[in-house]
């Protein structure tokens, strides 16, 4: 078996470079999220990890779980950390090899946006993936400004829940004018891995924004993990689209049929203590960033 | 090539020969030049490196970081308010063990602000690992690029080259530049062993549990103790290529002197003038000057001082709640020595650029010699009361 | 270090690169104590389809080829049942172990 080669009853790549063993908890979206992004890229690839989830399901030293070489830099510098790496091994001649950041999304959201804006600014070769679950789950749940409005955290207790929207992230590296930006879920791994390949395929500054459900932090059992995943894209929560230039936008699930959130919030714990005017107020959100996000699809249609 | 160059421009030039592969930046006053004349270089091919304008120092330095783990020799400047947002990224240079030379323009810290010299910059970066070389002219920051980069890739532990601002960094000095062939027979390409390959896969930096930790400080503890050995060697190496002589310390006029003045960077390039002046008054007088302040001369400072009668060091920086850091070392230094040592005193002078002048060294010399023992740990040149 | 499943040894330093560089591979960790619930295929009604396959975290399930049902490594699997939750015939049964 070639690697990258799919089988025909397979629709990801076959090969493993995520060992199994990592520390990962059960059912965890990030490592679901990293098989198969390194599925796509293989072993030609450098990663950094800021901390993050991953700092830690990785494994202590002196071991590893990703097969590939990886630098665990510090918090805020995922990004730049790659770029280096990019531009030494460019120095080098090594310009073959896909350099990568790999971070959560408090790493990215909030301390990391600095270094991110700068590398993608400059438009480095490099490529970012947030994993986003939503909050500091390796410190313990703590709110991030990825964690969604009327959520749970240890820092947004339920009498005090979170009082602001998810930040747009993917918004904000758009209005870059980077060559290329998506969302992803887990849910999805071909859609994911469509746009892995078309990363890995672009020259310059590439950010992809992956779903990824955390048990743990959402309060929810761990088999449900793709299918929370799955229902925060049919209830348009996530909605799965790509961005070219900044400016030319796809999106890549469009149903006839939308589900309601609450089927999607009653699921997890961390929304337990809302009402049903909450789900209203959530809805409402959902149609008028759905329109927003529409509005822009027809833009450069 | 000889060439009158800025004490700025003079760390460009040493990156030149030193064929940096990767430079990362951020502008500070007075730091610009450096990376002005850097950028200039790459653009004209001059210099085949890839420059990357960072939008902070703290992701200029983790981008230095990126480059030499995968190994390309990378260069990093900067300069006081810039050092103290690198901070994290200085440990984290250190602890992972990677040869980067960074030149720091010595600038106080604000508020208020302050654009002028002195080192409460980098030697807040005391305790992270890197080795620091204070520089007393042009020539001297030249040559200790290329230097820095033969002994942190022996020791790979990162070198910060310190030239104080505007006395060095803005003043323009004769300076032979040396053929970049020339610097090859000294300085070989970087070659790293364990290092982020496609080939052997690694992670770096993984969490290490109280099991292992220490040990790998214990190791970088092991480096800084093998780097005097090698700053040593190193320079004599150096001297042999390029005729300049370079070591842990510097001595001047202390053949037969009972007092001995302690300085660093400029201060000591002044006081020079003073001891001539003393000597030729009949004051048995002679200069010390630190020149590498990490690894801690400790041997060269004991053998110079000891049986002296009295130790003046000055310090253009201070630990607030204890004294001059200079001088604090020097005492530390001698408390294990059997023997006569020397009445230790210490004057905090220049801080925020003030002008450390030869009369201002003569009234501190003095000071110390009219008195016994110093009464406390700080004797303040010229502040206003 | 291709999913080495030894244990790697260190007395001290001295075995110790200079950086924590890693020296082996997490497969050397077995997470079969984790799991509460253990899935187990129902060989004559999996289609084959290989989803459990593919969205489980922990790469604990084998593919062999595509004639024969997957094969779940106990020695890994965390028992989350994200596979038997996935299956689209429901043969993948979450027992107590």
């Amino acid at each position: 078996m070639v690697r990258g080669e799919t089988m025909s009853k397979l629709t990801i790549p076959q090969e493993e470079i995520m060992s199994s063993g990592h520390l990962g908890c059960q059912g965890c979206g990030a490592t679901i999220a990293m098989r198969y992004m390194l599925k796509v890229f293989g072993r030609k690839t450098m990663l950094t990890f800021p901390a993050c989830c991953w700092s830690v399901i990785d494994g202590p030293w002196p071991y590893s779980a990703v097969s590939v070489p990886l630098f665990h830099t510090a918090f805020e510098t995922a990004a730049i950390a790659a770029s280096g790496i990019r531009s030494g091994l460019d120095a080098l001649g090594k310009k073959d090899i896909n350099v990568i950041a790999w971070a959560g999304d408090g790493g990215t959201f909030d301390i990391g946006i600095q270094a991110i804006s700068g590398a993608a600014e400059r438009n480095d070769n490099i490529l970012y993936i947030v994993y986003d679950n939503e909050a500091y789950m390796n410190t313990g749940i703590q709110r991030s400004s990825a964690t969604p409005w009327g959520a749970w955290t240890t820092t947004t207790p339920v009498n005090n829940p979170k009082s602001r929207p998810k930040k747009d992230f993917v918004e904000i590296i758009a209005a870059h004018r980077v060559p290329y930006t998506a969302t992803a879920s887990i849910a999805y791994p071909e859609d994911f891995i469509k746009k892995l390949e078309k990363a890995k395929n672009t020259e310059g500054f590439k950010l992809i924004h992956v779903f990824a459900p955390c048990p743990t932090g959402w309060k929810m059992p761990p088999d449900l993990t793709v299918k929370i995943a799955r229902l925060a894209v049919q209830t348009r929560i996530f909605p799965v689209y790509e961005v070219e230039n900044g400016v030319s936008y796809k999106l890549n699930f469009n149903p006839k049929k939308f589900v309601p959130v609450d089927e999607y919030l009653k699921l997890q714990g961390r929304f337990r203590h809302l009402k049903e005017k909450d789900y209203r107020f959530i809805q409402e959100n959902v149609e008028y960033e759905w329109k927003f996000l529409n509005r822009k699809v027809e833009t450069f249609k | 090539m000889e060439k009158v160059v800025l004490g700025n421009h003079a760390v460009s030039y040493g990156v030149l020969v030193s064929r940096v592969q990767t430079i990362s930046a951020y502008p500070i006053t007075p730091q610009t030049l450096i990376v002005e004349r850097l950028s200039e270089m790459v653009a004209d091919g001059e210099l085949d490196a890839i420059f990357t304008k960072v939008e902070s120092e703290h992701s200029a330095l983790a981008s230095a970081i990126g480059s030499s783990s995968v190994g390309a020799r990378a260069f990093t400047a900067t300069s006081s308010q810039g050092l103290a947002l690198m901070h994290e990224m200085i440990h984290w240079a250190s602890g992972a063990r990677l040869p980067i030379v960074l030149a720091n323009v010595n600038r106080a810290m604000a508020p208020g602000w302050n654009i002028w010299t002195d080192q409460n910059d980098s030697l807040s970066c005391r305790d992270t690992g890197w080795m620091q070389i204070y520089c007393q002219n042009n020539q001297e920051v030249l040559d200790s690029i290329i230097m820095g980069y033969k002994v942190s890739e022996q020791v790979l532990l990162p070198t910060m080259v310190c030239l104080d601002a505007f006395v060095l960094s803005h003043t323009a000095e004769n300076v032979d530049i040396p053929e970049v062939k020339l610097v090859d027979k000294y300085l070989p390409p970087y070659k790293l062993e364990i290092k982020m390959d496609i080939d052997d896969p690694h992670s770096f930096g993984a969490l290490s549990s109280p099991e292992n930790y220490m040990e790998f400080r214990y190791k970088m503890q092991e480096a800084m103790d093998k780097a005097e050995d090698i700053i040593i060697k190193e320079g004599k190496e150096f001297e042999k290529i390029f005729g300049r002589k370079y070591g842990m310390v510097e001595e001047y006029r202390t053949e037969g002197a009972e007092i001995i003045l302690v300085a660093t960077a400029t201060i000591a390039s002044t006081a020079k003038a003073s001891i001539d002046s003393l000597r030729a008054k009949g004051i048995n007088i002679g200069l010390l000057r630190l020149r590498v302040f990490r690894p801690f001369p400790v041997k060269d400072v004991v053998r110079v001082l000891l049986n002296k009668k009295k130790a003046i060091v000055i310090d253009r920086n201070i630990s607030y709640g204890k004294s001059g850091i200079f001088f604090d070392e020097i005492k530390g230094a001698f408390y294990n020595i059997e023997g006569d040592k020397p009445k230790i005193f210490g004057y905090i002078a220049g801080l925020g650029g003030r002008d450390v002048t030869p009369e201002a060294i003569s009234d501190m010399v003095d000071d110390a010699m009219r008195k016994d023992k110093p009464e406390k740990d700080i004797i303040w040149s010229g502040v206003k009361l | 270090m291709k999913h080495d499943k030894k244990k790697v040894e260190i007395k001290g330093a001295s075995d110790m690169p200079d950086m924590p560089a890693s020296l082996g591979s997490m497969a050397s960790n077995k997470t079969a104590s984790w799991r509460n619930l253990r899935p187990e295929i129902d060989e004559s009604k999996c289609i084959k389809c290989f989803i459990c396959w593919k969205f489980c975290p922990d790469a604990a399930i084998a593919f062999i080829d595509e004639n024969t049902p997957p094969k779940i490594n106990y020695d890994y699997c965390k028992g989350c049942g994200i596979c038997a939750a996935e299956c689209p015939k429901k043969c993948i049964e979450m027992v107590e172990e």
